[in-house]
């Protein structure tokens, strides 16, 4: 298996939410992100609202975004294939200017998968709802993170992340 | 059972200055409100999300209080928005929930266990401190004072008489004034978000 040698640090993701005057962060835990939940934890600039189904994550970010907050969604990407719909009416339905943060389980740079991998479905699924994405696998990627957001307030809709580095210790 | 009409026209005499999100009382809503810019109706952009986008507004304006009137499918479907609400605990965010015991708006068809489930039992267990129940208007009245003066988040569910659709969607009359787009806008300006 091709991997990569550079890695994505969780504390490259929290500043480029800092850089982006990130208020809170919607989020489901997933098996990749438990150090950067510990460091936004920690962060008092920056609040965590944990919800209990991806499904939630968008009308809450809704809410918020309404009422003047800059919230992004950090989920991984099952959790956003069963919150479709939420994500259809919620963010495209309102003009919602968020980020979701998708982390790519699966995601192996060559392909390789078994047929029913969620990774085969990701960028498809994203494709379909017309949902613009951006592929981060290492820190000298973490640019393209600001580029989601201000493509998200330029175009009044939610723009995705995809976090692809499963291999390489995210979680510590 | 509770006429949803009559509730909206009480709750209108205590509404003050608070933001209404109408959800499935917004037909009714829509010609009682006095200030609509106040009020979020959206619709239903996916079912179950009511709850959710509520809370967010709750804590984004945490000086303004949130008025929510949801359903009893919409708490069904989003279970764990509640848990998610009482982890928050925001204290200006009042959620009411009009149990039907049916999905009207498809026919009427009762929802899973319609006629035995106690939704403010649910919240209570969930974490919310103020839970009520009330399947009378003029009880419901009596104590609506009081309970938009208690510490949020706070649970009210009542027993509302159904008011079923059979016709299709595109054939029922259109209640809404403005786009779901120009509610919001409205109602950022209103409350200082955007600038008019």
């Amino acid at each position: 298996m091709t991997q990569q040698n550079a890695q994505l640090s969780p504390e490259t993701i929290l500043a480029e939410f800092n850089k982006n005057d990130v208020t809170h962060v919607v989020t489901l835990p997933d098996s990749e992100t438990n150090w950067l939940y510990l460091l936004m934890d920690a962060d008092p600039t920056i609040a965590i609202i944990p919800v209990s189904r991806e499904g939630q994550a968008m009308p809450t970010a809704a809410g918020l975004t309404v009422g003047g907050k800059k919230p992004v969604i950090l989920i991984q990407n099952t959790g956003m294939m069963e919150s479709g719909d939420s994500i259809r009416g919620w963010g495209l339905g309102l003009n919602t200017p968020v980020v979701l943060v998708i982390g790519y389980r699966g995601w192996t740079r060559h392909g390789g998968n078994r047929p029913s991998d969620v990774a085969n479905f990701t960028e498809p699924f994203l494709f379909t709802l017309g949902i613009k994405y951006f592929l981060v696998e290492n820190d000298e990627d973490s640019t393209r993170i600001s580029m989601a957001f201000e493509e998200a307030a330029s175009t009044n809709r939610p723009v995705a992340v995809l976090i692809a580095d499963e291999y390489h210790g995210f979680n510590r | 059972m509770i006429n949803t009409a009559d509730m909206l026209r009480i709750f209108q005499e205590y509404r003050g200055d608070s933001i209404v999100v109408p959800g499935r009382g917004s037909r009714h809503w829509s010609t009682i409100s006095t200030i609509p810019n106040r009020d979020i109706p959206l619709g239903d952009p996916a079912m179950g999300g009511h709850a959710s986008f509520a809370l967010g507004l709750a804590l984004a304006q945490p000086g303004r209080k949130i008025v929510l009137f949801d359903s009893e499918g919409d708490v069904l479907m989003s279970l764990g928005a509640l848990v998610t609400i009482a982890d928050k605990q925001p204290s200006n965010f009042y959620h009411f929930v009009m149990d039907n015991e049916c999905y009207a708006t498809t026919g009427g068809q009762p929802v899973p266990n319609a006629k035995n489930i106690d939704y403010a039992l649910i919240a209570k267990g969930a974490g919310y401190p103020f839970t009520h129940a009330f399947d009378d208007l003029e009880d419901l009245a009596g104590n609506l004072e009081a309970i938009l003066q208690e510490r949020g988040p706070v649970f009210v569910s009542m027993k509302v008489h159904p008011e079923i659709e059979n016709e299709p969607i595109h054939r029922r009359e259109k209640w809404q004034t403005r786009t779901v787009l120009e509610v919001i806008q409205d109602v950022k300006q209103e409350m200082g978000v955007i600038s008019s």
